[in-house]
């Protein structure tokens, strides 16, 4: 595992990935920074990391659209394969390269409460809690990258797919507001949300059968639901929506809260889509 | 070294290898020869844990490549059909990379690494970045990369494909050097590369091992023995009946007739060709007509090759 986390990272600082990120992320909490901080004169400093959360939008496909697409555009996942090391850790030295390089401008940006500090009145652990949660935020962003990333082989397709996933989890929220909240709604958003399940196992396990049969059996579900208990449905997908929403547990964090459930919702997260990245390269060998 | 039991390789309608078993038990260079889309690479995968199976089982070194993976893995050095190599380092980066990952450390790594660029001879290349190399030279990067871990069992598929024949030939010469210490399997559908390199060959035809055994044994297992040219001065039909008496002719064919000059093809039975060619040119002088050419043609490996592979189609 050291071995693929220490040339996944020198490979970052081959290419101008790992910098571009770097330079992102710092740019846009500085202006942030410079509005809230210095203009504005506010001393929350997470009103600045709620301003910065925006560019995970382009700068987390950025950093992961080639983590595994690339490997296997250049055909090097044989090598992987081949090397006596195992799948998971080839996936969690990846992962934990990721990590690090997010690590270091967050480094960076962590110094900046002590400065505003210095003068004027900064309420430090929120600043500092909030600071925690934006890294968890970040590292869920992370591994839902990896993941996009490990379906494909072309870079441009899985940056796509990050951006529009993780735009729309920003929004997620504010669109919920606009779906319906009748049953009959929320039952045809089931049953589209039970295909997209089938899909998504048939694309990862590579049996065709198993896909179709989980995703026959759920739409079953909602429709049974429907028939039976309309009113156990009613309002379901808008709730769905922003109990997903990754943005929204972060804000939590930022009006004041330590949430341990969002933490757990963050690390939770962080897991399920390894696991799913994991069985992504599990399936190459096995089709 | 390497065992291979009742492979079986399926997606999903088509077999792709079909119970496939072999055993190879010591070092040198073996071939692994099929036409395209035998089943080469899917079984080279398999072999090297890249792939999965759907029956049957991998021994490498007397590890299970399934139940054992890291031990067996780390008995075998691969270089697939296309180098995996990462262009944008150099080739001394790569294999840093490489070597780690085999769970090489510190001075046992420099060593190793100071070894395998001298085998494949990549030293002066190897502060260049691998986009910048030629094919040849990427090649031996690759086979450099699959050396580390000093593997019992070396596998590379089709390791001279796409090189020009200088090249070719350099990497023939290294696979040989190879092969005095350890066992190479490679792969190829190029007659003449493997009976040039391979003290043993293994023929594989839609999936299935038709044959396994050293070029010359091949070439005395097949049927026919070989077939004598035959030029003389003098009609066919003349020429015909001269060698007609002769023992252990099995067919004679005219291929031109003229008055002053005639060819047959004389097919030989089952005894030595060598010792009919002798009895014809006898057969011949003692009629006193004059032989032109007299060219003895043994089965050569491409018609084995034909011969079982074809076989392999009809069944």
């Amino acid at each position: 595992m050291t071995a693929i986390f220490t040339h996944e990272l020198r490979s970052y600082f081959h290419t101008l990935t790992a910098w571009l990120f770097a330079a992102f992320l710092l740019c846009f909490t500085g202006i942030g920074a410079m509005m809230y901080s210095i203009q504005a004169a506010v001393s929350n400093f997470e009103y600045v990391l709620s301003f910065g959360c925006l560019i995970f939008v382009v700068i987390v496909p950025l950093l992961t659209m080639r983590v595994i697409a690339e490997e296997r555009r250049q055909k090097t996942d044989q090598l992987l394969y081949s090397l006596p090391v195992s799948t998971v850790e080839v996936v969690l030295g990846k992962y934990a390269a990721l990590i690090a390089l997010y690590l270091a401008p967050l480094a960076i940006i962590a110094v900046y409460p002590l400065i505003f500090a210095q003068f004027g009145d900064v309420y430090l652990p929120t600043s500092y809690g909030s600071l925690f949660a934006f890294f968890l935020l970040g590292a869920a962003l992370l591994a839902v990258g990896m993941f996009v990333s490990s379906l494909t082989e072309n870079q441009g397709l899985a940056a796509g797919v990050g951006i529009a996933l993780i735009l729309f989890n920003y929004y997620s929220v504010s669109l919920s507001e606009y779906v319906s909240t009748s049953a009959l709604g929320s039952v045809v958003a089931l049953v589209a949300l039970a295909c997209l399940v089938g899909l998504l196992l048939k694309l990862l396990t590579g049996s065709g059968s198993l896909g179709y049969w989980a995703g026959l059996a759920l739409a079953t579900l909602s429709a049974a639901l429907y028939i039976l208990a309309p009113e156990s449905i009613e309002g379901l997908v808008p709730e769905i929506m922003s109990a997903l929403s990754l943005f929204e547990r972060f804000y939590v964090f930022v009006n004041g809260v330590f949430d341990l459930k969002a933490v757990a919702f963050y690390l939770s997260v962080i897991g399920f889509f390894l696991f799913l990245t994991v069985q992504s390269l599990e399936k190459r060998r096995y089709n | 070294m390497l065992q291979v039991e009742h492979l079986t390789k399926r997606y999903g309608a088509v077999t792709a290898v079909d119970d496939l078993s072999f055993e190879i038990e010591r070092e040198g260079v073996y071939g692994f020869l099929g036409p395209n889309g035998a089943g080469k690479s899917t079984t080279m995968n398999i072999m090297t844990g890249c792939l999965s199976a759907t029956a049957g089982t991998v021994r490498i070194s007397g590890y299970d490549i399934y139940e054992s993976p890291r031990e067996a893995k780390r008995r075998v050095g691969y270089l697939p059909e296309q180098p995996p190599l990462y262009l944008g380092e150099t080739p001394e980066e790569y294999l840093r990379f490489v070597g780690e990952a085999k769970g090489l450390r510190g001075a046992e790594l420099r060593r190793q690494i100071e070894a395998v660029v001298e085998e494949t001879g990549i030293g002066d290349m190897r502060r260049r970045h691998i986009s910048a190399l030629s094919k040849g030279y990427r090649q031996r990067v690759g086979i450099a990369q699959a050396l580390l871990g000093e593997p019992d069992t070396v596998i590379l598929d089709e390791p001279t494909v796409g090189l020009d024949p200088l090249q070719i030939l350099e990497i023939r010469a290294l696979i040989a050097s190879l092969g005095e210490s350890r066992t190479v399997l490679i792969s190829s559908h190029i007659l003449s590369e493997v009976q040039a390199m391979c003290s043993k060959i293994l023929i594989i035809s839609h999936g299935r091992l038709v044959a396994f055994d050293a070029p010359d044994d091949l070439e005395a297992r097949l049927a026919s023995p070989g077939e004598i040219s035959v030029t003389a001065e003098t009609d066919a039909a003349a020429a015909q009946a001269l060698v007609a008496g002769i023992p252990g002719v099995s067919g004679v064919e005219v291929v031109s007739d003229s008055p002053g000059r005639s060819r047959l093809t004389v097919t030989a039975g089952t005894g030595d060709v060598y010792e009919l060619s002798k009895e014809i040119f006898l057969a011949f002088a003692g009629n006193n007509t004059a032989l032109c050419e007299l060219g003895v043609r043994k089965a050569s490996l491409e018609d084995i090759f034909l011969e079982l592979t074809e076989g392999g189609e009809a069944q």
